[in-house]
């Protein structure tokens, strides 16, 4: 069953396509990759889902309900968590009601009890109680990273959009933040995930689709697309 | 046909001006990321200035040269000091631009009653070529035909400085990416510092502009900034052809509510602004 | 476990401090005493100010303080407030034009914030400094054309009723900031001034908060307009609209340190105190003055009084720049007998004040400075 579908979903930006006409589909329960050269479109592309910008044309539903023009807020409200590229967090605040603002806002009348609990329950799903009396500018990348995802999954979403949650890890780093996201889909959560390290999507992804000049140029499982040749000619030809 | 050609005539004058008043007021906030409030003081400062040098018999036109390097250098010194140690003790990029804009207010206060203890607060005003030429049926006096001239060369001249020479390139870059033109050796610091005593000057420019054609008073100063501030917006932030632009549109409006409700200029104004962020929040020609 | 203690301890602390602001202001009510309707003693002249004040720069806090969104239209929603009391004062009683003032500011912002509160940073500021000019302009041009008069006067009430009004007005808006701060609405305000972006995709509804803290604070700002108009006898656009009405809440939280309970209480009466000494006896001073201490607050002193005093660490540099601060008045208090015996006469208050905040700032900047080389 698919828990997201959109068609014709585009963008453009002063005459420039940032998105074009994307149509796809999102499986409950699965990982879903999105890779793209630099400038593809990608993060936009998130942009759209979430409602940080508003589509030009085309329609996407999420769970049933059309998403497309709502509010950043209501379409968190509907279950759609999300991570941004640069990480962006609340600097005031220690990790902990970093994450707590996720979960006492993410859903309507949830209780400041309630809230606390997911918050706990949260920080030790992603491993970061230990520094959650921490400020967040006093931590290191990797854990800022995993507090981009703790924050998103404190709003309890059904499907969580994850923007290069591994740029810049060493390799240690990657592999934990792999396994993360596998333990995110295995809890129930669909995932979208954007990342450029080839090894993480090909390892976890179920499916990858592939964006290039904004629009959708392959999709397929990671086997596909690392033999299809139009996808192999885009990378090396960036490059 | 007369009150037409009147507006356009007087309207390109305003306009002319106020290009020049929010070129100065765009490159402050473009490059150093202060919202100069203080701005239209530093024309009632030239303004107040050239009145006594004139005065002292020093004819108009020597006074525009004389008054620039003062605006250029009390600019450049208020960036140097209390807008550097300013930087020093914000922690981010967004608190220093907001605490830029209020400190701004700060030197507004300082400098329009420095002034008025100074020059006190009645109007003054000089002769400066007070005859009039007359043009189909239309009659404007030519001092203000030189001011349009001087504003409209000005303007031109520090278009030419920001595209071709090589400190208006590193402008340029300075205000795109501070980082990168930072990394490729130039003087940051010093360009913003540069940057905010051009705007000073070209405002002090304006405000010799000014008494030249208009009687002139301590008290100016608001209304100016009010003005570059809305041009500014209009044109969009840190955009030199947005604020010629953006100039030339208020100075029109304004010249057309002159004919009909002058007091209403600013209500009109105010309610254009409105209008544009409602349908364009980034200004005309904003990114 | 420790935690649960501490909320037990939060908790306990929650209730007392609207006790104490309840108690406080109950107490200061007994001021009408000292004077009678007539002849209202010089006390309650002083505290309709310095509440006025309170309102405006605790109010302003309310939003600006977390949100970051720095409004200008204090002037604004104060002056309309003025004008109701112009113009219904000889119908209605204070209360009642308090409320009436506040509903039309609550309307007026409202409409505002929906249009420019998408604007971010600087943007909005000149926008809401833009309506101060906006309406006093408008009104100046309304009243000239088609009532063909510039001022009005407005009906004088009892400055001990105004007073009793405005301490009431004063508790509201204090115990609201005070729990405001605590809420979950507090939280998302706070959200959208550290990270709006963030805050809005875990569900914060960004513009309905923003709008709901601009509306009803600015309600109280009106409601105080209207209060403080019956003490003015005459009032005129420019009067009623005027600038300084939006920056003096601004200094006075700063200078006494957003985003903390205590700071913009401190900052209206130490301002409130500078003004009206300044204004009787050195008026040509006053502004000047104004903005030399607007600058060094905002770049010497950029937490506050509060928020500097709680960056000392340990009780020894807090006690110490304690002393400083009041060795610096007592300096000042000597150098007003001075110019006193030598014949200038100047408020008591005035340097006593000026020297205790420049030594504040002297010693607050040296003792940040020997944190950081130990």
């Amino acid at each position: 069953m698919s828990i997201m579908e959109g068609t014709g979903v585009s963008i453009s930006f002063g005459g420039l396509k940032a998105v074009s006409d994307v149509k796809f589909n999102v499986e409950e329960g699965e990982i879903l990759g999105l890779i793209g050269p630099n400038g593809a479109g990608k993060s936009t592309f998130f942009n759209l889902l979430s409602g940080a910008l508003t589509m030009d044309s085309g329609t996407v539903y999420f769970c049933g309900k059309k998403i497309s023009g709502l509010k950043p807020n209501q379409i968190c409200h509907l279950g759609l968590g999300r991570t941004f590229q640069a990480a962006k967090n609340f600097p005031g605040m220690v990790v902990y009601q970093n994450v707590m603002m996720g979960a006492l806002f993410g859903k309507k009348g949830r209780s400041a009890a309630e809230a606390a609990k997911i918050t706990d329950e949260v920080l030790d799903f992603v491993g970061l109680t230990e520094l959650k009396d921490k400020n967040v500018t006093d931590i290191p990348l990797s854990a800022q990273k995993q507090l981009e995802v703790a924050r998103a999954l404190a709003t309890r979403p059904k499907l969580l959009l994850l923007d290069e949650v591994m740029a810049g890890l060493n390799p240690t780093e990657v592999e934990d933040a792999m396994k993360l996201i596998t333990r995110i889909r295995d809890s129930g959560i669909t995932v979208i995930m954007i990342e450029h390290v080839m090894r993480a999507i090909m390892t976890i992804c179920d499916r990858i689709i592939v964006l290039h000049h904004g629009a959708k140029i392959a999709e397929g499982t990671p086997d596909e697309i690392s033999t299809s040749r139009t996808v192999i000619e885009i990378y090396l030809g960036e490059s | 046909m007369t009150t037409v050609l009147n507006i356009i005539i007087t309207g390109l004058i305003m306009g002319g001006i106020y290009a020049l008043i929010s070129m100065g007021l765009s490159l402050q906030y473009g490059v150093a990321k202060i919202l100069n409030v203080s701005h239209g003081e530093f024309i009632m400062i030239a303004a107040m200035l050239t009145w006594v040098f004139v005065n002292r018999g020093i004819h108009p036109l020597l006074a525009l040269v004389l008054c620039c390097p003062l605006t250029f250098i009390i600019g450049f010194l208020l960036h140097i000091t209390i807008f550097r140690w300013l930087n020093i003790n914000s922690g981010t990029a967004a608190a220093y631009e907001s605490n830029a804009m209020l400190l701004c207010f700060g030197l507004y206060f300082i400098f329009s009653n420095i002034a008025m203890q100074i020059w006190g607060s009645n109007p003054v005003g000089y002769q400066f070529l007070n005859r009039s030429v007359a043009f189909a049926g239309t009659v404007t006096a030519i001092n203000k035909i030189v001011v349009l001239i001087i504003a409209v060369a000005v303007s031109i001249l520090f278009y030419l400085f920001l595209t071709y020479s090589r400190l208006g390139k590193s402008i340029r870059a300075a205000s795109q990416d501070p980082v990168a033109a930072g990394m490729l050796g130039m003087n940051i610091k010093m360009i913003m510092a540069i940057c905010f005593g051009i705007g000073a000057m070209l405002a002090g420019i304006a405000g010799t502009l000014i008494s030249m054609y208009s009687q002139v008073d301590t008290g100016m100063g608001m209304g100016y900034t009010m003005i570059a501030l809305i041009v500014v917006v209009l044109g969009g932030m840190g955009s030199i052809p947005g604020s010629m632009i953006g100039g030339l549109i208020l100075g029109f409006v304004g010249s057309i509510f002159g004919y009909i409700e002058p007091s209403l200029s600013m209500v009109a104004y105010y309610l254009i602004i409105l209008v544009l962020l409602l349908v364009k929040p980034k200004g005309l020609m904003g990114r | 476990m420790s935690k649960t203690n501490d909320r037990g301890g939060a908790r306990i602390k929650q209730q007392i401090i609207p006790i104490v602001i309840v108690a406080v202001l109950f107490g200061l009510s007994f001021l009408t005493r000292t004077g009678s309707a007539l002849r209202p003693s010089y006390y309650v002249v002083l505290f309709v100010s310095i509440l006025n004040y309170i309102v405006l720069a605790v109010s302003w806090n309310i939003f600006s303080g977390p949100s970051g969104y720095i409004s200008l239209s204090t002037a604004a929603f104060f002056g309309l407030g003025i004008y109701v009391s112009a113009l219904l004062g000889e119908k209605l009683p204070v209360p009642l034009l308090m409320i009436v003032a506040g509903v039309i500011s609550f309307a007026i912002a409202a409409i505002i914030g929906v249009i420019t509160l998408r604007l971010r940073g600087v943007y909005f500021t000149i926008f809401t400094f833009g309506l101060v000019l906006l309406l006093q302009y408008f009104i100046l041009w309304y009243e000239v054309k088609f009532n063909n008069l510039r001022g009005r006067t407005v009906m004088a009430v009892p400055y001990n009723t105004v007073f009793i009004c405005l301490l009431i007005l004063a508790g509201i808006v204090l115990i609201a900031a005070y729990y405001v701060k605590r809420s979950r609405f507090g939280m998302a305000l706070t959200g959208i001034g550290e990270c709006e972006d963030a805050a809005a995709h875990i569900g914060v509804n960004t513009t309905m908060v923003k709008v709901i803290a601009f509306a009803a604070t600015s309600f109280a700002i009106g409601a105080s307009g209207a209060a403080k108009a019956t003490t003015m006898i005459y009032i005129d656009p420019p009067i009623a609209f005027n600038v300084m009405m939006s920056f003096m809440p601004v200094l006075m939280v700063i200078f006494g340190g957003a985003g903390s309970f205590l700071g913009p209480i401190i900052g209206a009466i130490v301002f409130t105190l500078l003004q009206e000494q300044l204004t009787t006896k050195w008026p040509k001073w006053y502004m000047i003055i104004f903005g030399v201490v607007m600058i060094i607050s905002i770049v010497f002193l950029p937490k506050g009084l509060v928020g500097s005093f709680g960056e000392m660490v340990g009780k020894r540099k807090k006690l110490l720049l304690i002393a400083a601060t009041a060795v610096f008045m007592v300096v000042g208090f000597i150098f007003t007998k001075l110019l006193a015996a030598a014949g200038t006469n100047i408020g008591g208050l005035v340097f006593p004040l000026l020297f205790g905040i420049i030594g504040f700032v002297i010693f607050a900047n040296v003792l940040k400075r020997g944190k950081e080389a130990a």
